[in-house]
């Protein structure tokens, strides 16, 4: 391709220039531009809890609780958790890069149901609207797992108008589970069978069979929570009639499964980045692909897993135990096929293959830290400790976080047309890195020492991780800071790209960066496997064939 | 310098070595697979970097033979480490035959605890070594969890029910004794702590404390405060006080039989089932006898509910009804 060529393409109509105005963004059905709404509201809500988190390592950095209030640090712990898993993680790779991507990838138009989409939208606007009501007028302190009878009866603060934002934005995960399931099922291009869609796509699918059944349960419950404490209706408190145990069941049916929703996504994007900076086929690749599936319809068998001290019996906890321990088995096979991708692959250091190195082996130690949780023995003495805590930070930020900014850096030039600059690229992913663990690690031997979550306040032996931890927080919150402000310097001045500036396979770079209104002039046919990468390659040498490997377009596509 | 970085809480009853062991193999593995993992990726990124030197990568399906071998070592270590660990876990649930039966409520923002012999104590318990000792815990608000690090043990304190857990303490000392599960304003602040000490320095100290009434002895002043009497004999063959036909079931002797119900079904009569009668009577009525009695529910706190039943499980059946 010659630079005339990007040239005239990047100066053609895109999806960001063929309109203009507030009404275009507020009212369009486009899937990109709601994947850029969605951008733009979930880095809102990341911020806010991002703050959250700084405060509360603030007040952790001395024993004794002096910075806040008691009820103020339980707020601060509760509006964290809810903003980051509701309004931050759920939806982030979904609902950004899901939705800009898995319409192109199937070399689709768009979703199957686009004005559901925006509706999704809509619907987690509202459902954060309630919530940012709630930080406003003085929080909720139940902690995100809202656990009976304290929220339905004790608690003195917000819960019911909380309750409300989360059940409302339930709805948004199920209406993007739901597009996605169809879209995916319905509207692949001619030729793109189900093994030789990416692997982006079968950890979308994965996540969207969890979305659809287990958020349901998610706000059956959290409804109930607020009927009881609206009506006492007797479901929860024991003082009603009602089995507080019963909660957490339901709770945890979702919110087990919702870790996978947290995860799932990222494992997809490191698939995409592993093989286009190794230049080869992701290793295993059906293996890779079953594995999500194993993970989604095992995670919804592991929920008892959090109730080994709750009262459960012992004979159900023994069944919950041997179920979770089964869940490391698909997640060590991920592992090992990226691994193994890597072998006599051509391997370029890129930005986004520095976090999907980094998730690799974060996740890895998220994972495992795991299996230490579905022991029960071990459980007893680390559950409600900051094990777990640092055990689902690995997970979710080591994995999820890494993961979703590694695929934004990834995608960001086909998203925007133009390239992040490298540098400060490179240099906020080893401080990110670096950050995570001073921050994280700390906690696992705060946790097996005896150090419980949600505390206020706490002995003066653990005050020497603590300060270690606080002292990695704020090195990792200068490292989100910088991403911030690069990407949207590009906006405006990063260098333009062509279509494929990684010189990668799949459908998203045959279409131009940024992509037209309707993806694809034409409707691809797709021949080949989906990482091939010697074929790339092979074509990129002899020079030639920029549409892409593959990918022959035919069928002249009529725009409406 | 590392004293004041300590990496392993304290290590005191007869579990928290077991414990300590699965923990270790688990860190051992973890070690193992994470800097096995790190070398691969690390190694691989380094040496197969691409150099500009016109190699190309080698493109390969996968191996079946890796899968299997990948699938299969993991599986076989995590089942491994299952019944390992659901062994430790099986003994963590038994308790020995002779224990020292304890009651601990929870409330915001305190631990209430009682010994047999009558002593109570608020966010301190005092054991001996060398007896295990067993916890009977229910909560008057919200969940609480009670957590002794060096115990490595904890259990919830649920509203509505009761929980067990036990341990023996193996080395005198002080340990922390946390609330674990969050429950309000003051949650970090629901801590105490469990002195340990020699058999005869605790025979001292439970000396040294005045004694409130025992357990049965202020379940047998409640049981007659509240007029239970008059329905419910206390022996064999005497009606009520009163003189006529009893109203409710005989007691003596009653814990840990088995009663058939009005409604065909049967339970065991224990902890649970007595405090379910005191605050929901009409629940399970014993074959026999008419729904009469009223509830007590509001009159009676969790400690008081917890010393009528160890009244009615001290009540001995004398004679008469034997079979």
């Amino acid at each position: 391709m010659t630079s005339t060529t990007i040239a005239a393409e990047n100066t053609s109509e895109n999806y960001l220039n063929n309109k203009y105005g507030w009404k275009s963004w507020l009212f369009t059905v486009d899937h990109k531009r709601i994947a850029i709404l969605y951008l733009i509201s979930i880095s809102f809500f990341f911020a806010i809890g991002g703050t959250f988190a700084t405060l509360m390592r603030l007040e952790l950095a001395t024993p004794a609780g002096d910075l806040v209030q008691s009820d103020t640090y339980n707020k601060l712990f509760t509006m964290h958790g809810l903003v980051m898993i509701f309004f931050f993680l759920v939806p982030s790779i979904p609902a950004v890069l899901g939705n800009f991507l898995v319409p192109i990838m199937i070399g689709a138009r768009d979703l199957a149901f686009p004005k559901i989409n925006l509706i999704s939208w809509y619907i987690y606007v509202i459902g954060g609207a309630a919530t940012l009501f709630v930080a406003v007028t003085g929080g909720v302190d139940t902690g995100w797992t809202f656990y009976t009878p304290y929220s339905s009866t004790y608690a003195n603060t917000h819960v019911v108008a909380m309750a409300i934002g989360v059940f409302i934005t339930g709805f948004s995960s199920i209406l993007t589970g739901l597009n996605f399931i169809v879209t995916i099922h319905k509207m692949r291009a001619p030729g793109l069978t189900w093994f030789k869609m990416p692997l982006f796509l079968w950890a979308q699918y994965a996540t969207s069979l969890i979305m659809v059944l287990g958020t349901p349960v998610l706000a059956t419950t959290i409804l109930l929570v607020g009927l009881e404490r609206l009506f006492h209706i007797g479901i929860f408190d024991p003082t009603i009639g009602g089995d507080p145990v019963l909660f957490q069941h339901m709770f945890w049916f979702y919110s087990h499964p919702a870790v996978y929703i947290m995860i799932l996504p990222g494992m997809g994007v490191v698939s995409e980045i592993i093989a286009c900076f190794s230049r080869k086929r992701i290793f295993g690749y059906s293996f890779v692909a079953f594995s999500s599936l194993a993970i989604a319809v095992l995670g919804f068998l592991v929920w008892g897993h959090h109730l080994f001290v709750s009262g459960q019996s012992a004979y159900a906890g023994i069944v919950f135990s041997v179920i979770s321990m089964l869940v490391a088995v698909p997640s060590a096979v991920k592992v090992f096929n990226w691994s193994a991708t890597l072998y006599k692959g051509t391997i370029t250091l890129s930005t986004p293959m520095l976090y999907a190195l980094g998730f690799i082996g974060l996740f890895t130690i998220g994972g495992l830290t795991g299996v230490f949780l579905a022991i029960m023995s071990v459980d007893v003495h680390v559950t409600d400790t900051y094990f777990v805590v640092a055990h689902f930070h690995y997970v979710m930020v080591g994995g999820m976080l890494m993961a979703y900014v590694g695929g934004l850096h990834f995608w960001w030039p086909k998203m925007f047309g133009r390239m992040y600059p490298e540098f400060p690229a490179k240099f906020a992913a080893v401080i990110i890195f670096v950050g995570f663990n001073l921050t994280f690690f700390p906690q696992f031997l705060l946790g097996y020492m005896g150090m419980p979550r949600r505390y206020h306040a706490y002995p003066p032996e653990f005050q020497l991780l603590n300060v270690l931890s606080s002292a990695g927080a704020s090195i990792l919150a200068v490292g989100y800071m910088i991403p911030a402000v690069y990407l949207v310097w590009s906006l405006k001045w990063g260098k333009k790209v062509g279509p494929n500036p990684w010189n990668a396979t799949g459908l998203e770079w045959t279409t131009q960066s940024p992509p037209t209104m309707h993806n694809f002039d034409r409707v691809p046919i797709v021949t080949e496997e989906a990482y091939a990468y010697g074929e790339a390659d092979e074509i990129a040498r002899r020079g030639h064939s920029p549409a892409g490997p593959g990918k022959h377009i035919e069928e002249v596509h009529v725009v409406r | 310098m590392w004293k004041d970085l300590p990496l392993l809480p304290d290590s005191a009853s007869t579990m928290s070595g077991q414990v300590d062991a699965v923990w270790w193999f688990l860190v051992a593995v973890t070690v193992v697979f994470t800097v096995l993992i790190s070398v691969l990726v690390v190694g691989f990124a380094v040496h197969f970097r691409n150099k500009k030197d016109g190699r190309v990568a080698t493109q390969i399906e996968g191996s079946l033979q890796l899968e299997l071998l990948w699938t299969i070592i993991p599986l076989v270590i995590l089942m491994g480490m299952f019944f390992w660990g659901t062994t430790v876990y099986v003994q963590m649930q038994r308790p020995p035959k002779n224990v020292i039966d304890m009651t601990v409520v929870g409330k915001q923002w305190m631990w209430k605890i009682q010994h047999p012999t009558g002593q109570r104590e608020i966010n301190a318990l005092h054991v001996p070594i060398g007896q295990a000792v067993r916890l009977t815990m229910t909560s008057e608000d919200v969940i609480h969890s009670f957590f002794i690090p060096a115990f490595r043990t904890k259990k919830d304190a649920v509203p509505g029910r009761y929980t067990q857990q036990w341990f023996e303490a193996t080395k005198p000392g002080v340990y922390h004794i946390y609330c674990a599960e969050y429950c309000g304003t003051k949650h970090s602040a629901m801590i105490g702590w469990c002195t340990v000490m020699e058999p005869a320095d605790y025979q001292n100290w439970l000396a040294g404390v005045v004694p409130g009434e025992t357990p049965e002895a202020a379940g047998k002043l409640l049981f007659e405060g509240m007029r239970c009497v008059s329905c419910h004999p206390i022996e064999a063959g005497v009606t009520t006080i009163d003189g006529a036909p009893a109203r409710g079931p005989l007691l003596a002797g009653i814990y840990g039989k088995e009663v058939v119900l009005k409604d065909g079904g049967r339970t065991v009569v224990g902890d649970e089932y007595i405090r379910e009668s005191i605050l929901k009577p009409m629940a399970k009525v014993v074959l026999g006898f008419e729904p009469v009695m009223p509830t007590f529910e509001g009159q009676v706190s969790e400690e008081q509910i917890l010393q009528l039943a160890a009244y009615i499980k001290s009540m001995k059946d004398s004679g008469g009804a034997k079979k």
